[in-house]
């Protein structure tokens, strides 16, 4: 038609400059997307394509299509008729270390809590100093910090040598290569994880809530998880999270500590990638750990979206 | 009526017996009260009036039980409190933060109390709604806190103190963030819902009109003391103490000398010489040097052929519709303020004129 005209020549200038814009964009933006593929996206990848391979007889992987990883995580292929029987070897390690991570999100959320209050009710000045002290055992390895957890609580450590020159105890508690001594280990390591974030929301408490609640007819107690907890929930939420994930996890406590007898997932899927020599095994148990993870983490947002919708 | 003869005939519902509160140790300890003696009655509205740290707020929060005292004894109802935590004590505080929890809504708020003391629900739950028609805020129930406006929170925090019936409301300056106008309103509200309500509010402000207007009784606290405790009334025409009347309203004060004492009128020469007769009232300086106060509105031009108090020149008109202040600068180097009336013949009453004061006899007060 007549009327349709030619785009003019500022329309063409802007939409050039709009496409410059975005190409100045994309580079500028390049650097991060490179890492997050090179560090982020490509090992889950390579991890994923590995889950669904064979095994190679010295460790690594044939290029051979196979679900036989998934299969073998609930079944045990049976050698003469080839039926698959159900097999819990790995579901009970799963539930083990889901168990043990439970306890020690548990465990670490009685300590953690009551240390958070601590440092939140100190004065503003002195709290740096206790945040300093809780963040200290970071600037150490962890692997050394557990062996010296190890030489703690061993039949000949310290706390056994208290108890029984205390007369409390006869013959040494055997704590070390137990699940306590896991429980013990989980509890160490991950403590800060717990307490920062719940002190970081019992930082920001109005004190004055406290009194009310006080004033209103309630004790400690009721202060305490009428006002106290549900205030510092998103603290507690985040610091839960925190240290279940990385205690589900967990590699060096449970080889330290349990002795590596008993395993948990870390060990189970270290094992697959050494001794048993089956990479496609090992990446798909790992996979279904994230899967585990990532359950928890969509668990968690559900809840806080119905809690912000109730509020609202 | 004093406040004295007031409380002769009601019973008290809080008494404080010597009560000191010290902050601190050794060299830093701070007194915040100083053996405090106060009795507020029942169904009054008692105000604790004072400038910012002279202890008003750490006397309401030793009642409130948030403090313990370091000595002296706190009773409700004849009943001694002094020890027991706050969450024993019939006593509710309106929290000048309003301190309303965030994570419930406005019902929840408000039936805090009653869940707290272990109330059936359907009795929570009729208090509730109660006091929501109270404030006026049956709309709002389901609401969060932090979508209310001030005013509105304020009612929350009123409502919630109110809900579980205490013996005692105690207010830490509950409308110091809200603005003039709403203000004004609050006041009112408060006023109306103590009369209604019949518990004993004991309201702690910095506002001294706040404390005129909503008062049955006034202590005005100086430096963790008492320094008076009367009827607005009392409080403002017959001040005690110099702090008193320059904290309460406008106020002349003149230096003088008492030349003779007769019942309860002293007889004092100022320093220009002139000579007024001014009620002694407690002020226990019967002698000697002493200050002299009297409102502006209590002294007067002088008419033609009248003979003036105090002879001064004018430095200072200042015109507010309602009334004129003239500042007057006297012999003595002293100045003092007249209020008159609506509007002064500016022609005769100009800067720089020279002219005559009366002082109302009976309004004339000797200060500690």
């Amino acid at each position: 038609m007549s009327d349709r005209q030619p785009p003019s020549a500022l329309a063409t200038a802007i939409a050039n400059n709009r496409r410059s814009e975005r190409a100045t964009r994309a580079w500028l933006l390049a650097p991060a997307l490179t890492i997050i593929l090179a560090i982020s996206i490509l090992p889950l990848g390579i991890t994923i394509v590995y889950s669904f391979l064979t095994p190679g007889t010295y460790g690594g992987v044939t290029w051979e299509f196979s679900t036989d990883s998934y299969v073998q995580f609930l079944f045990q292929r049976d050698i003469f008729d080839d039926t698959l029987v159900f097999n819990s070897a790995y579901v009970s390690i799963f539930l083990r270390s889901i168990g043990l991570a439970l306890g020690a999100t548990i465990g670490a959320l009685i300590l953690g809590f009551p240390t958070a209050y601590f440092i939140a009710s100190k004065p503003r000045e002195q709290r740096n100093i206790w945040l300093f002290l809780i963040t200290l055992p970071f600037w150490t390895n962890l692997l050394i910090r557990t062996y010296a957890m190890l030489l703690i609580i061993r039949d000949e450590g310290i706390i056994n040598i208290m108890l029984m020159k205390a007369g409390i105890i006869s013959s040494p508690l055997t704590i070390l290569y137990t699940d306590t001594a896991v429980f013990i280990g989980l509890i160490y390591s991950f403590l800060p994880f717990m307490v920062l974030p719940i002190y970081a929301s019992l930082e920001k408490l109005d004190f004055s809530l406290v009194e009310a609640g006080y004033d209103l007819y309630a004790n400690r107690l009721k202060v305490l998880f009428h006002v106290i907890v549900p205030l510092a929930k998103p603290g507690i939420v985040a610091g839960c999270i925190l240290v279940f994930i990385p205690a589900l996890g967990a590699y060096i406590t449970p080889e330290l500590l349990g002795g590596g007898k008993k395993l948990m997932i870390g060990n189970m899927i270290a094992m697959q990638f050494g001794a048993s020599r089956n990479w496609p095994f090992g990446s798909a148990a790992a996979l279904i750990l994230m899967a585990l993870v990532i359950v928890v983490l969509l668990v968690n947002a559900l809840a806080a979206r119905r809690g912000a919708s109730n509020n609202g | 009526m004093t406040g004295t003869e007031i409380a002769k005939e009601r019973k008290a519902a809080v008494s404080v017996r010597a009560l000191s509160k010290t902050f601190g140790q050794g060299d830093y300890a701070v007194t915040a009260l100083d053996s405090v003696e106060l009795d507020i009655l029942e169904n009054e509205f008692f105000t604790l009036l004072g400038p910012s740290g002279c202890g008003k707020t750490t006397l309401l929060r030793l009642i409130a039980g948030f403090e313990l005292p370091t000595e002296g004894s706190i009773s409700l109802q004849g009943e001694g409190i002094t020890d027991k935590p706050p969450h024993r004590r019939p006593v509710n505080t309106v929290f000048q933060s309003y301190a309303l929890f965030p994570h419930m809504t406005v019902a929840e708020n408000i039936g805090f109390g009653l869940r707290m003391l272990g109330k059936p629900t359907a009795e929570i739950k009729q208090t509730t709604e109660r006091m929501l028609a109270l404030v006026q805020l049956e709309a709002m129930a389901g609401r969060r806190t932090d979508q209310l406006s001030g005013g509105q929170q304020q009612r929350v925090a009123l409502a919630r103190a109110l809900a579980p019936a205490p013996k005692v409301l105690l207010l830490d300056e509950p409308l110091a963030a809200l603005d003039l106008k709403l203000r004004k309103n609050m006041q009112l509200e408060l006023k109306s819902l103590q009369a209604e309500t019949g518990i004993t509010f004991v309201f702690v402000t910095h506002d001294q009109e706040e404390a005129l207007t909503m008062s049955d009784r006034i202590a005005v606290m100086k430096s963790g003391k008492i320094l008076q405790i009367g009827t607005p009334r009392d409080i403002y025409d017959r001040p005690t103490h110099r702090f008193v009347a320059d904290f309460i309203g406008d106020i002349n004060i003149l230096e003088g000398t008492v030349e003779r004492t007769d019942g309860y009128l002293a007889t004092v020469r100022l320093r220009d010489g002139s000579m007024v007769s001014a009620h002694l009232g407690t002020a226990s300086a019967r002698s000697g040097n002493v200050s002299v106060a009297i409102r502006p509105e209590n002294v007067r031009l002088a008419g033609a052929g009248e003979t003036p108090t105090l002879t001064g020149v004018v430095e200072n008109i200042v015109y507010f519709g309602a009334a004129t202040n003239l500042h007057l600068r006297l012999g003595t180097g002293e100045e003092i303020v007249i209020r008159n009336p609506g509007a002064v013949d500016e022609g005769k009453y100009q800067p720089g004129a020279t002219i005559g004061a009366i002082m109302q006899p009976d309004l004339i007060r000797v200060l500690e």
